[in-house]
């Protein structure tokens, strides 16, 4: 982690611009642009910029945010509400598409069922996500109006309100993260359809959907909790492209503003909190995968 | 259930329609629109910035003395009436008005006045470059304060009339140095709640004390017809269209010139053209590098294309005008002097330019940003000439907060392309002044200059101004490319809200 944290300091200073230009406007003078700076701290030796950072993170501080004048960690708070959301309801659109079709697609491999999902899954990766919320926003949004096309709701907004303005977004996440997790149970299913057990357990006479979904499905469950795992971790740090078309106020639209506003505290605590959720949900996994095959011991 | 909440709402909007339309005022009471900005308002403190999305937002929360009327001459709106100016040009004697209250409910005095206009003096862009020709700011009783100039400075009132870096009043005990304690002002819409990137929630305030005179352009009564403005910053310019379209958004700012056509054709919404809205400039660097030579920026001049420039950017003609007067038609400064050497492309000529300069191939660094898409646009189109009249053209595309950064360096550029409403007062434009980034001074400039802001006289101003651009021309101080208009949605619902570069929604009904 103290790796971590050194480089991006490193790599927040490096980047060109400043917030006090940012805030100061077209006609401010660089001599107003100077006092601003100095006024926020970015003027002292970097070294000292340095320790002060390592020394507050330490303490559990983030410091505070130039822009949104309030601690790092609270501005984050009020961002992972509908950043894992998001993540819940993608990752539960993808899975709930991924899995039959990846199942039934290895089972039925080579016929016209199995070679339309792979199309369909090729086709959908390599979408950009950017277009799929264009088009379903015009369609589903805008011509049918089914669904809000932006924002996470009105001022007061119930929590009801909150959760129906991410569907739509949740819709094109899922769709794009269904292609890989379908490709691999598709991958999984068919190396362990072709086990000793598979064949021991169908000539017991099992039912084939027996046979299926409790003797090999089963066995496909550790490739399949890395891929959701890391899936899941990648939605919750933000699903950037995503947040800015349907202007979502989540993790990753905070990253993009923060960046384009200069906002060196901010940008920190966020890199901070993204790489402890890698680490974090790489932990989890490994968990899951004692809780899945007991046989497994680190 | 949006659904159902969208059909709820065009049905009470019919219901008034039907049983108020006639002409009575509070038929159009109640409801709220949600405006959608192209990006946050960075600060509520109008004072210490000068961006237009901060003028645009806070304009409903605080006021100034004096704002624009629709000819964009300045009116009283704090202030009484205008201003008692002595003889001399020297003592500006305002009478505030009496009885207005801030939102937690203190009355407005000469004190908070003082206070507000020294602190617009020591802080703001605008501020700060009349700071050095104002002696004092006094109050000469509770409702009178003084200002005394060390020399006569014409465009006072219209600096003080401009929303962004702006001369608004706080109550005095608000004003914590650099700081404001709260966002408390005396406009008509007070702040009720505020998420950053989300949303900022105006609602009507009801102390509010409307001016008796009649309206035009933003001064006059203030209505508060609407109960709530949500301000709602959206980055991406197709969610700012679909979320008009889709009945979400009320009025959009900034559409995108292709959807002019999707938007006309829609029911619900319908587009509004500002035009001109404002100008696309390339800034010279006057301080350092090749550009210091006069016969280089020439050069430069006569190698841009501005009407194939302005195309590539915009599209179409709807949306542009060729046109190098610094001010266009319709503004009292409009002049055709030094047209002729306005935006030809004729590489010949500039490769003449360039011979007779000290050009040594050295690059010609243009700055630009792809976050102003149709800046880029201009640059790449411009690329082509420039190379042809014998530049050696370098493209730093950047993004702007870069581009930010770096034009306070002069060691760093040769131009930098950016853009400018246009301002109502000349005199205000930074790119005219010698202190700006870019340096752009000469004698008979900076002459003509202390001229036209020292002379009361409309007639007499225009034919300096007249002057001025002319020396714009022959010194190259930068260069306009014409003007643009700015494409806006809103819904065929809302009424009242003015066509002008700083939408305002007192006075706006739906």
């Amino acid at each position: 982690m103290f790796i971590v944290l050194t480089l991006v300091f490193i790599i927040v200073r490096l980047a060109p611009g400043d917030p006090a230009t940012l805030i100061l406007g077209p006609d401010a003078t660089p001599e107003q642009a100077i006092q601003l700076r100095e006024n926020m701290g970015f003027n002292r030796p970097i070294m000292i910029q340095y320790v002060d950072f390592i020394s507050s993170v330490a303490q559990g501080d983030l410091g505070s945010s130039i822009f949104f004048n309030q601690p790092v960690l609270s501005v984050l708070a009020e961002r992972a509400e509908p950043s894992i959301l998001l993540t819940l309801f993608s990752l539960g659109i993808a899975i709930s598409i991924a899995l039959p079709f990846g199942i039934a697609s290895a089972y039925y491999r080579g016929t016209l069922l199995d070679q339309s999902s792979l199309t369909t899954a090729m086709l959908v990766a390599s979408i950009p996500s950017f277009w799929t919320g264009l088009i379903l926003q015009q369609y589903l949004g805008t011509e049918l109006g089914w669904f809000p096309v932006s924002g996470y709701g009105e001022p007061g907004a119930s929590f009801g309100q909150r959760a129906y303005h991410l569907l739509l977004p949740s819709l094109v996440l899922g769709i794009v993260n269904s292609a890989l997790i379908l490709r691999f149970t598709r991958a999984s299913m068919l190396d362990v359809l072709t086990e000793d057990y598979v064949r021991t357990a169908r000539s017991k006479g099992l039912s084939e959907v027996n046979v299926v979904l409790r003797q090999a499905f089963k066995n496909t469950l550790i490739p399949l909790a890395t891929v959701i795992g890391l899936t899941f971790a990648l939605l919750i740090s933000g699903a950037v492209v995503t947040e800015r078309v349907f202007n979502l106020p989540g993790i990753g639209s905070l990253v993009v503003g923060s960046v384009l506003r200069r906002d060196y505290p901010m940008i920190q605590g966020t890199l901070i909190l993204v790489s402890g959720v890698y680490v974090l949900v790489n932990f989890l996994i490994d968990m899951i995968y004692l809780w899945i095959d007991p046989r497994v011991k680190y | 259930m949006y659904k159902t909440k969208k059909i709820a709402t065009l049905a009470s909007i019919a219901l008034l329609s039907s049983t108020f339309s006639g002409a009575a005022i509070s038929a159009n009471m109640g409801g709220s629109v949600n405006v959608a900005i192209i990006g946050e308002a960075d600060t509520l403190d109008p004072m210490i910035s000068s961006k237009d999305v901060v003028g645009t937002v806070t304009q409903h929360i605080y006021e100034t003395l004096f704002t624009f009327d629709g000819s964009w001459a300045p009116a009283p709106l704090l202030a009484d009436g205008m201003p008692d100016v002595s003889g001399d040009g020297l003592t500006y004697t305002i009478k505030i008005r009496q009885g207005v209250n801030f939102h937690d409910g203190s009355s407005m005095d000469s004190a908070d006045v003082v206070d507000s206009l020294n602190r617009w003096l020591s802080i703001a862009s605008r501020g700060k470059s009349v700071a050095s020709k104002v002696d004092s700011v006094s109050a000469l009783d509770s409702h009178t304060v003084q200002i005394q100039l060390n020399e006569v400075y014409s465009p006072l009132l219209s600096l003080m009339s401009m929303n962004n870096a702006a001369a608004v009043i706080y109550p005095q005990e608000n004003i914590q140095g650099d700081d404001l304690a709260a966002p408390i002002g005396t406009g008509p819409y007070k702040v009720n709640d505020y998420k950053a990137d989300q949303y900022l929630q105006l609602v009507r305030y009801d102390g509010y004390s409307s001016s008796s005179s009649p309206i035009d352009g933003a001064s006059g009564p203030r209505a508060r017809y609407l109960d709530e403005i949500n301000f709602i910053p959206v980055g991406d310019v197709s969610t700012r269209l679909e979320g008009l379209l889709s009945g979400q958004f009320d009025f959009a700012e900034s559409i995108a010139a292709e959807s002019y056509d999707r938007l006309d054709s829609n029911s619900n919404a319908e587009p509004v053209l500002l035009a001109p809205y404002g100008w696309p400039m390339w800034v010279i660097n006057h301080k350092k590098g090749i550009m210091t030579d006069l016969h280089v920026r020439k050069a430069l001049q006569a190698a841009l294309p501005a009407e194939d420039m302005l195309y590539a950017a915009f599209g179409d003609e709807k949306f542009y005008k060729a046109d190098g007067a610094l001010y266009p038609e319709g503004f009292v400064w409009n002049s055709d002097a030094g047209l002729e050497n306005y935006g030809s492309g004729d590489t010949k000529k500039a490769n003449g330019f360039l011979k007779a300069s000290s050009y040594d191939g050295s690059p010609l660094r243009i700055l630009t940003s792809k976050q102003y898409m149709w800046h880029f646009k201009t640059a790449e189109v411009a690329k082509v000439f420039l190379e042809q009249a014998g530049f050696n053209v370098q493209m730093d595309v950047v993004d702007w907060a870069t581009l930010g950064q770096r034009r306070n360096n002069p060691d760093l550029w040769d131009v930098f392309l950016s853009h400018s409403p246009y301002i109502p007062e000349p005199s205000l434009n930074g790119t005219m002044q010698s202190t700006y980034r870019a340096g752009w001074t000469n004698g008979e400039k900076e002459y003509l200059m202390s001229q036209f802001t020292s002379v009361t006289d409309t007639a007499e101003r225009a034919e300096i101004w007249s002057k001025i651009q002319e020396n714009y021309f022959n010194d190259v101080g930068f260069i306009k490319l014409g003007s643009f208009n700015s494409l806006r949605g809103k819904s065929v619902a809302l009424k009242g809200v003015p066509e002008t570069p700083w939408p305002f929604f007192w006075n706006a009904h739906k």
